[in-house]
């Protein structure tokens, strides 16, 4: 029988401090009974003799510093794992909402996940085809790969997420993604479109969806993207399955941990998010990859609102400085009516290089993929500069990049939400892109590449 | 040793009671589990005690047991081709043992007891031998001869030496002390990571750490011995400028230190390494380099010891005598992790939270690089090379690491993500960045590679400075008010940034250019320059300049093979020439039907 504690001392937030503590263990999992009967969860943050400071995994509302009975249960946190859990949806701390019955587990795995070994992790180089020429074309996707979607309020990101989820694929393999999705105090109507898009294709006896909404406590956001990846590394490494884990929103997992940390009183880091933000993301986002010696992956794409659409704020800032890449949206080509608005010049995927290419996509990629971003930044800068200096100012060189500039916006960014682009469809509208330019600018693609691929019409030469 | 009592647990911070013997940065062995700590406070009973493995599960209570020992590394064959984490424990073997995830708790030694290797002799018996003189060599790779060598601290006579094959803990030499010690000597030594290996003496840098990357080694050039650092935001290349100086540098070493960052970008060095070949040998890049990998998601106190394991296995091989590169990326990292541990200590924080003594230990850092006569017999001369990456918050440079780390370091490769965004790689901004050692080396680049190459030097980062003010002009006024001399020094300035700095890392042949090519690549340019502005002098107009076909070819010179180059080099020059010499006529046809 495990002791019981009625020593609350102190609640303040999602923080509570228990004394008279013996035998306390850092991490561990701790339940609280409520006077009902009501049994909540926690975590030790920090045990100092006989108090233990407690993280509650779920909302303190009617906990109180006299009758809260507290058990510290000697284990960290578990997620009871099987293949059951294809077709369910659970929410922020893991409890079936969908009316079905409970997951009879096969085991349970800590949700804390351990380092993986970077001996052991296998690079990942396969090309997932999405269908959408931004990602495709300029900034591919691999199997195993994070790459998370920098977006704003109001901007159309869960579109594009399930878009993604709804048509990407490996060339050449049947086998289809299994999406795992975790909702971070995103609105109904939004998780709502995620399950219905889900259902419509038939992707759903396929996913798990753990969901914390807008109204949920906040403090459960803290443990669901970690109920997400633990449940997707068994899929992944133990029953071989490759595995697309969207995670929204993130921003609003580093606000609970801000709250988290504020109630400790710690030493905040810039604007006020903790100094260990950076490990603390890294612990979920480098969950994602191959395996040596494994079949499945895991394929991460965390979609997060930047704060002001400001990218120096700390939680875009961050990710980008673990994930594999990042993809902006611009408010810009949104309002444009450009779907989807990519804001292409920043957006970047780190492991392309090895994903792209002879036998993967094809041999002109890289060259295609340099020239195009080169030519459109150029083009962006000369329409800036007409802005000010008026048309007339520019040379003819400048005029032919402005106007590749927008169709390269209208032709390549520009396409339907229900459009499953090929990659060869992609890189032919990106050679017909280029084709408006002289041939003598097309530096970064090597002559053999030009010779084939070039759209032969007879472009005449730019004299001054 | 005595046994104390875990009284505190915060995160990766454990303070503990009745570890009465304990000194300052000793090793200690924390709980049932015996993970590895280090003692970095003491106060009255207390010790603080940072963990290199995750804490969770212990509590008040729990055993702590003192070594004695501080963290100190493993130093002898097989060091190279390893991947160690930030304490030095071998990723391979703990793979091996544990399977793919980094369990709690695992001890590997760090040099393979079991291999043997083949120890040859370089002194006698009855040799008198002194701290750091070699005693002999033992072939470790292809690639590296490991230099045996009397560890600092020992010296006296010879009593025995043999040769044959070892593992790293057998005895292969005796010596005697002048007190009459004896002292065993064997293909492996112990060195304590936070003190830096002693040598004779500092030297002056000149010669250039030649990386092959166009933009370093002609504008930015590091020295052998020399200390560079690397800031800028995420996807700015600083990973990638790394991973490049690590693959192409001369160096006989190469110590990769991946500290908090993508587990992702080690897992490539370590696939892509031993299929790259040594530009000078033809060998696996692997058979000259030390990967240690603390990746962010491994505990964060062991990023705080990676930078110090990293740099004393730099500091072992050039006690051999050999040209040694560390990289560090990222150096922020091991800074936020001396962050989280201060700030469990609750220490009284510095600007944006760092300790106080942040700068200290950041010069501590690269005052271990340098060029140095090593201690002992042979005498040797030798290098270490530190580049630092950093990975300001936001990309600010006004942050306390990147401000601390541009007090020390000499050269300053300043990465911009408005480079990155038009994909100008490497994307050092060539106004900003600058290289304190360009005057120190000079003299070599004119006597190695040619006399003209600093004249280039020099009128390339003339050309760059004009293009950005005239930059300035064109936002005012549009280019086509520019003068012609101006249009062209625009045409060449872009020539410059496009043709020459602009260096792909992934493009088999542009990925290394020799110095030689750097400089030919470097005439080509400069003489369009000089027949450009020749023949605007006759009157030729600008846009016939502009449009000559022959500035493609300029432009994808880089593509060109080494072994291949000058044969082109000339057809570019006399097709370049010719060029001109028919621009230059038709004019002068023109003028004379005109007059
Ligand atoms: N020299 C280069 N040649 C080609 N591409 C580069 C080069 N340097 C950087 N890149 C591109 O930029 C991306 C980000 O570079 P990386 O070094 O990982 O940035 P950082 O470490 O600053 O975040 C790479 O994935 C690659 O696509
Ligand atoms: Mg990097």
């Amino acid at each position: 029988m495990l002791k019981e504690y009625t020593s609350v001392a102190e609640i303040a937030g999602p923080i509570m401090v228990v004394e008279g503590v013996s035998g306390a263990k850092y991490d561990e999992l701790v339940e609280i009974e409520l006077a009902g009967g009501e049994i909540r969860r926690g975590r030790v943050l920090e045990v100092d003799r006989d108090r233990a400071v407690v993280q509650l995994f779920e909302s303190a509302q009617g906990l109180d510093l006299r009758q809260s009975r507290v058990r510290f249960l000697g284990k960290v946190m578990e997620l009871g794992v099987s293949e059951d859990l294809l077709g369910r949806v659970f929410d922020g701390a893991g409890r079936p909402i969908d009316g079905g019955p409970p997951i009879i587990p096969e085991k349970k795995l800590p949700i804390s996940g351990e380092p993986l070994n970077p001996y052991s992790r296998d690079y990942p180089n396969e090309f997932i085809q999405t269908g959408i020429s931004v990602i495709d074309g300029l900034n591919t996707l691999v199997r195993g790969q994070k790459l998370p979607i920098f977006s704003g309020a109001g901007l159309p990101h869960n579109q594009i997420a399930a878009q993604i989820a709804r048509q990407a694929k490996v060339l050449g393999e049947a086998e289809e993604f299994s999406v795992v999705f975790g909702a971070m105090g995103i609105t109904f109507e939004e998780a709502n479109f995620f399950i219905t898009d889900l259902r419509k294709t038939g992707a759903l006896e396929r996913a798990v969806m753990f969901i914390n909404l807008a109204d949920d406590p906040v403090i459960e956001r803290i443990t669901t993207p970690r109920l997400v990846l633990t449940c997707a590394e068994y899929l992944a490494f133990e029953r071989d399955m490759h595995v697309l884990v969207i995670l929204t929103d993130m921003t609003n997992y580093a606000e609970a941990l801000r709250e988290v940390s504020a109630a400790r009183k710690e030493v905040p880091g810039r604007r006020g998010y903790p100094g260990y933000m950076y490990t603390d993301l890294s612990t979920i986002y480098e969950r994602a990859g191959r395996i040596k010696g494994k079949k499945g992956s895991i394929t991460q794409m965390p979609i997060l609102t930047m704060p002001q659409d400001d990218k120096t704020h700390p939680i875009p800032d961050l990710t980008g400085y673990i994930t594999e890449g990042q993809l902006f949206l611009s408010r810009e080509l949104h309002r444009k009516g450009i779907y989807p608005p990519f804001d292409v010049l920043p957006c970047l995927s780190r492991l392309k290089d090895k994903g792209i290419g002879p036998g993967k996509t094809r041999e002109d990629h890289a060259g295609v993929l340099n020239q195009l971003y080169a030519a459109y930044a150029r083009g962006v800068d000369v329409r800036e500069m007409a802005a000010i200096l008026g048309e007339a100012a520019l040379s003819k060189i400048d005029r032919i990049y402005m106007k590749f500039a927008d169709e390269f916006e209208r032709r390549f960014i520009q396409q339907g939400e229900y459009e499953d682009r090929t990659i060869i469809q992609t890189l032919t509208i990106g050679w017909e892109l280029l084709s408006m330019l002289p041939r003598g600018e097309l530096k970064r693609v090597r002559d053999e590449f030009i010779e084939k691929y070039l759209p032969k019409k007879a472009e005449e030469p730019v004299a001054a | 040793m005595a046994i104390g009592r875990i009284v505190k647990v915060a995160g990766p911070l454990v303070v503990a009671e009745g570890l009465t013997d304990a000194k300052m940065y000793d090793v200690v062995r924390v709980g049932k589990e015996r993970l590895v700590g280090e003692v970095i406070v003491l106060d009255g009973d207390l010790a603080s005690i940072q963990v290199y493995e995750e804490t969770a599960g212990l509590g008040p209570g729990d055993p702590v047991e003192g070594t004695g020992e501080p963290l100190s590394v493993e130093l002898g064959p097989g060091l190279i081709g390893s991947i160690y984490d930030g304490i030095q424990r071998p990723l391979e073997a703990i793979e091996k043992r544990w399977g793919a995830y980094i369990r709690r708790g695992v001890e590997a030694a760090a040099l393979n007891r079991a291999a043997k290797w083949r120890f040859t002799p370089t002194v006698k018996k009855g040799d008198t031998v002194g701290e750091g003189d070699i005693i002999g060599t033992v072939q470790e790779t292809t690639l590296v001869v490991h230099k045996i060598m009397i560890p600092p601290g020992i010296s006296g006579t010879l009593e025995e030496i043999r040769s044959g094959e070892f593992t790293v803990e057998e005895t292969i030499a005796l010596v005697r002390d002048a007190q009459g010690r004896r002292h065993e000597i064997k293909l492996m030594q112990r060195w304590p990571v936070r003190k830096a290996r002693p040598y004779k003496e500092k030297l002056p840098s000149t010669e250039p750490l030649i990386t092959g990357q166009r933009v370093i080694d002609t504008l930015f050039p590091i020295a052998k011995g020399g200390t560079a650092c690397v800031p800028g935001p995420f996807g700015s290349g600083k990973t990638v400028i790394q991973h490049q100086l690590a693959k192409w540098a001369d160096a006989d070493i190469i110590v990769f230190v991946g500290c908090g960052e993508r587990g992702n970008e080690m897992t490539d060095v370590l696939m892509e390494f031993p299929e790259l070949e040594d530009p000078k040998t033809g060998e696996p890049l692997m058979k000259r380099t030390i990967l240690i990998a603390n990746t962010s998601n491994m505990p964060v106190a062991a990023r705080e010891a990676s930078v110090y394991t990293g740099i004393t296995i730099a500091e072992y091989f050039r006690d051999m005598g050999y040209s040694v590169a560390l990289m560090a990326d990222s150096t922020s990292r091991w800074a936020e992790a001396m962050r989280e541990i201060s700030g469990r200590l609750e220490e009284m924080p510095g600007e944006e939270g760092y300790p106080a003594y942040l700068g200290s230990r950041i010069a501590d850092f690269y005052a271990r690089a340098g060029r140095v006569v090593c201690l002992g017999k042979p005498e040797r001369q030798a290098s270490l090379s530190a580049i630092g990456a950093v990975s300001p918050p936001g990309g600010d440079l006004s942050e306390p690491v990147t401000q601390n780390t541009l007090r020390l370091v000499k050269v300053f490769w300043g990465l911009d993500d408005k480079l990155a965004y038009r994909r100008h790689f490497p994307a050092i901004n060539w106004l900003t960045s600058y290289s304190l050692y360009a005057e120190d080396l000079a003299p070599y680049f004119e006597q190695k590679v040619g006399p003209e190459w600093n004249e280039l030097r020099r009128e390339f980062m003339k050309l760059l400075q004009i293009e950005a003010e005239l930059e300035e002009i064109v936002r005012l006024v549009g280019v086509e008010a520019l003068s012609p001399s101006d249009r062209l020094k625009l045409e060449v300035a872009r020539s410059i940034r496009e043709d020459y700095l602009m260096q792909s890392a992934f493009d088999e042949i542009d990925t290394y250019t020799s110095l030689k090519k750097q400089l030919k690549m470097m005439q080509l340019i400069k003489a369009f320059y000089d027949w450009g502005t020749r023949a605007l002098e006759q009157g030729v107009d600008i846009h016939q300049i502009i449009d000559l076909p022959v500035r493609e070819r300029i432009a994808k010179a880089k593509f060109i093979p080494e072994g291949e180059f000058d044969a082109h080099f000339a057809e570019i020059f006399k097709e370049l020439t010719e060029s001109f010499e028919r621009l230059m006529a038709q004019k002068g046809a023109y003028a004379e039907r005109v007059h």
